[in-house]
């Protein structure tokens, strides 16, 4: 049995703390969505922090509060999916080498540009000499941190902090535009639904979690099961992976009260969503939450943070409902998500 | 029990396994002048360059010319269907079959040629798509028809060790029957520049574990191995190549690049694995150390090797004085050397080693040994962010 | 002498990140390292880069940097020396 007994989340939402992210969707009409910067100086010393860019700050604050909130001090593996790894001093290192023709570099950014920073820095942080890995495998990135703490958990160890880290660059995302994967013109995140047009919204977020075998009074949740599968050819086969995903994790599809989905305002990316809720859950109530956070590679950690904080307290906001279908109970939430029709998962979250 | 069925390699000594095995035998070296990577520093910093072109992988491995493959792309997709293929597998689904990647900065090399031109210009290309890490895997993915599990790792130096690891906890765990797992990393200027701001990189060919030593040199290439199943071999009747009889990650938690003065990691890792592999010191036949020439490196590794070993260290040597350092690569790269070693009855030498350092007074070996019995190896790699892994390869009995 | 300490300190303070500090916050006798302001074998091979690019002054070996970098007084004396 694995559960959730610490998160943490920083986003474009008030996300660290639950209650507040509760008082409502903080709106936007911009060309990406960007988290939202804590007060660095309550977490950290500025002398300390002198090398890292945002997401490692964020990634460390949002370690320390998931360890906090599940009392552990060292956790037996700490476990990060990054899709793009820290592209602001990747950038800054690439940019400075082209510029000046490959004189006067200096080390730092060129150090703190490895896929591996955030997971090295919260070990260096807490001196974890335990197991130290990082997932970068584009929309699979957090999914296999979560796989790999499970069979943490399945080994015999105890708590396994994960998380999912990605930013964006003003300069990345304009590339990337240009190859159509973004909204072409300024997004509204409150109107996402209503776009007919091709082209996400962007974003970027940090979400830490600590899975354990034990279950406390004060435990999110458990996580039942979690599949990954990669380029499905239709909907038949996207239909079929999840018939085989809840018959492995022995639940019955009635037995799912929620279904929390990706949708992004890509019209040909939530077409997907939207054939897999009325082929399968037509008359379940459904959620989603990229208008909140915009799409990226690990925005899928977003999503467990949300099932988890529902499923601790009931409360599911508003501005989450994608339909009006009654909630009865919440007691199984099924998380489905696909990054560009490439990376496709689902994560079955039920009450502790 | 984790058994290797196949294994496949490029480098800069080789661009199948057995000119790998060609040269390490022969003491041919693969560091040298660079001649395909667009830099500066052509004539100042010596590497290991795989001996081939783009084009030529494109054609030796008949791809399309107008999808956009970058260099660790095609360095990945060269090892994987050599390591397949040497497997035997003709059904690749057959069995559950997922497939490990790892780099460090997978596309880097094409992203850095294009990258004014997409910024600043209205041009674009497929190479738009290939910068992120997941793009390689995906490649040899879809080459090799492996759709029921993916992903890719990235833990700077340790990173392949890593993807072994981690294809045993999923054959371990139930997931997955077969896995392939390696690494794949293409020279790029930014690798090149990054370690050079560092200053550990030797403007000479580097000297492992010497005296002497002023840095490493950088390489590239790709090797993957196919892990497999008790179940799998059984049912195909297969004969293993060797077994991954133990594994350990173990964070050195000392800085963001050094290694700590006494290696407390590297010792960690070491001593995990051969606990998982339940096997003692003395089982221990040789060792392929992580030696990239650093001043760091080789005196922390050292003093761990020392500590764990009781001053009684085995025989030793670094292979990266032939291939330079292919950082995501090496952990990987290096375990197939451990199994040439096992099956070849022989143990590589330390190349350009003269004097030892003062305080270790340890001495690799130097001379190709050969008519030796090998049972147990430990493979070593260690990387930025404190991430050491240990690998234990064992011969089938 | 003076000039070229208050500059090191605004050029050190840039080249660090050293965000939120101030000149005076950086005393021209106290170790930069360890104890002192507390930076490390990173920010020193930052600093070999500053002398190059600012000073024209350039160090081989990132040993040497040790001595050289012990204090800001000590930058300033290696820099009055060798400036070309």
């Amino acid at each position: 049995m694995v559960y959730i007994n610490g998160t943490a989340s920083l986003s474009p939402q008030n996300s660290l703390d639950y209650n507040k992210f509760l008082e409502g969707i903080i709106e936007y009409e911009k060309d990406f969505l960007q988290s939202i910067k804590p007060n660095y100086k309550e977490y950290m010393k500025p002398i300390a922090a002198r090398r890292m860019s945002k997401t490692v700050k964020n990634g460390i604050i949002c370690s320390q509060k998931a360890l906090q909130e599940a009392k552990v001090d060292i956790p037996d593996a700490i476990i990060v999916g990054t899709g793009l790894g820290i592209v602001s001093d990747t950038e800054k290192f690439l940019e400075n080498m082209l510029n000046n023709d490959e004189k006067f570099l200096t080390p730092t950014a060129f150090i703190q540009s490895t896929h591996n920073t955030v997971a090295a820095q919260i070990a260096l942080k807490i001196k974890c000499h335990n197991y130290n890995f990082t997932y970068v495998n584009r929309g699979f990135s957090f999914e296999s941190a979560v796989i790999d703490a499970i069979m943490h958990i399945n080994e015999g160890k105890k708590n396994i902090l994960i998380g999912g880290t990605d930013e964006m660059s003003e300069h990345y995302f304009h590339i990337i535009r240009k190859n159509g994967r973004w909204k072409k013109t300024k997004v509204k995140n409150t109107e996402l639904l209503n776009y007919t047009t091709n082209g996400a919204i962007c974003g970027e977020g940090v979400n830490f979690f600590v899975l354990s075998s034990e279950k406390k009074e004060d435990s999110y949740s458990e996580i039942k099961a979690i599949n990954t599968f990669y380029k499905p050819e239709n909907s038949e086969e996207i239909n079929s992976k999840l018939q085989s995903f809840l018959n492995d994790a022995d639940i019955k599809i009635n037995d799912i009260d929620l279904v929390i989905n990706g949708h992004t305002g890509n019209a040909a990316g939530d077409k997907i969503y939207d054939d897999f809720l009325q082929e399968n859950f037509e008359n379940k109530p459904a959620l989603y939450y990229k208008h909140l956070t915009g799409e990226y590679q690990t925005a899928n950690s977003f999503a467990l943070w949300l099932g988890a904080n529902i499923l601790k307290t009931k409360i599911i906001p508003d501005f989450t409902r994608l339909n009006d279908k009654p909630i009865s109970k919440v007691k199984n939430i099924l998380i489905y998500n696909h990054y560009f029709n490439i990376n496709h998962s689902f994560i079955l979250l039920s009450q502790a | 029990m984790i058994y290797i069925t196949g294994i496949g390699a490029i480098s800069a000594i080789g661009n199948n396994v057995s000119e790998n095995l060609h040269s390490l035998k022969n003491k041919i070296t693969g560091i040298g002048k660079i001649k395909y990577l667009e830099t500066n520093y052509k004539d100042e910093i010596p590497v290991g360059e795989v001996k081939m072109s783009d084009n030529e992988l494109i054609t030796a491995l008949s791809l399309n010319k107008e999808r956009a493959f970058t260099r660790t792309a095609l360095f990945g997709i060269k090892a994987a269907k050599e390591a397949v293929d040497n497997a035997g597998i003709t059904d690749i689904n057959k069995y559950k079959t997922g497939i490990i990647s790892a780099t460090t900065v997978s596309g880097m090399g094409s992203s850095e040629k294009y990258y004014q031109k997409f910024l600043h210009t209205d041009f674009a290309n497929d190479f738009i798509k290939t910068h992120e890490a997941a793009d390689h895997t995906e490649k040899i993915a879809d080459y090799l028809g492996i759709k029921e599990f993916m992903t890719t790792i990235s833990t700077a130096c340790s990173s392949s060790a890593n993807a072994m690891m981690l294809g045993a906890r999923l054959i371990n765990n139930g997931i997955l029957d077969r896995v392939i797992v390696g690494g794949a990393d293409a020279l790029s200027k930014f690798t090149l520049n990054g370690f050079n701001t560092l200053m550990i990189l030797d403007r000479e060919p580097c000297k492992p574990f010497d005296k002497e030593r002023k840095g490493l040199n950088l390489g590239e290439g790709a090797a993957f191995l196919v892990l497999e199943s008790e179940k799998v071999v059984n049912e195909e009747g297969k004969k293993p190549l060797a077994i991954l009889s133990g594994y350990a990650n173990a964070n050195d938690a000392y800085h963001q690049t050094a290694t700590s003065p006494e290696g407390y990691g590297p010792f960690l890792a070491m001593s995990n694995a051969l606990k998982n592999a339940q096997l003692s010191v003395d089982n221990i036949n040789y060792i392929n150390v992580h030696g990239t020439g650093t001043e760091n490196n080789d005196l922390s590794e050292g003093k761990a090797l020392k500590k764990i070993f009781n001053n009684k260290v085995p025989k030793f040597s670094s292979t990266k004085a032939y291939t330079g350092h292919t950082l995501a690569v090496a952990g990987s790269l290096e375990a197939i050397y451990s199994i040439l070693s096992i099956q070849n009855k022989i143990i590589f030498p330390n190349l350009r080693f003269e004097n030892s350092i003062e305080d270790l007074n340890l001495i690799p070996e130097t001379k190709l040994i050969e008519n030796i019995e090998i049972e147990h190896i430990l493979s070593n790699s260690f990387g930025f962010g404190g991430n050491g892994t240990s690998l234990v390869i064992s011969k089938v009995r | 002498m003076e000039d070229l300490t208050l500059k090191l300190k605004e050029q050190i303070i840039e080249a660090l990140n050293l965000e939120d500090m101030e000149v005076d916050e950086i005393e021209t006798d106290e170790p930069l390292f360890g104890e002192g302001l507390g930076l490390d074998s990173i920010d020193a091979l930052e600093l070999i880069v500053l002398l190059e690019k600012n000073y024209g002054i350039k160090i081989e070996n990132p040993k040497d940097g040790q001595k050289i970098f012990y204090s800001i007084k000590t930058m300033a004396e290696y820099i009055t020396e060798h400036k070309s």
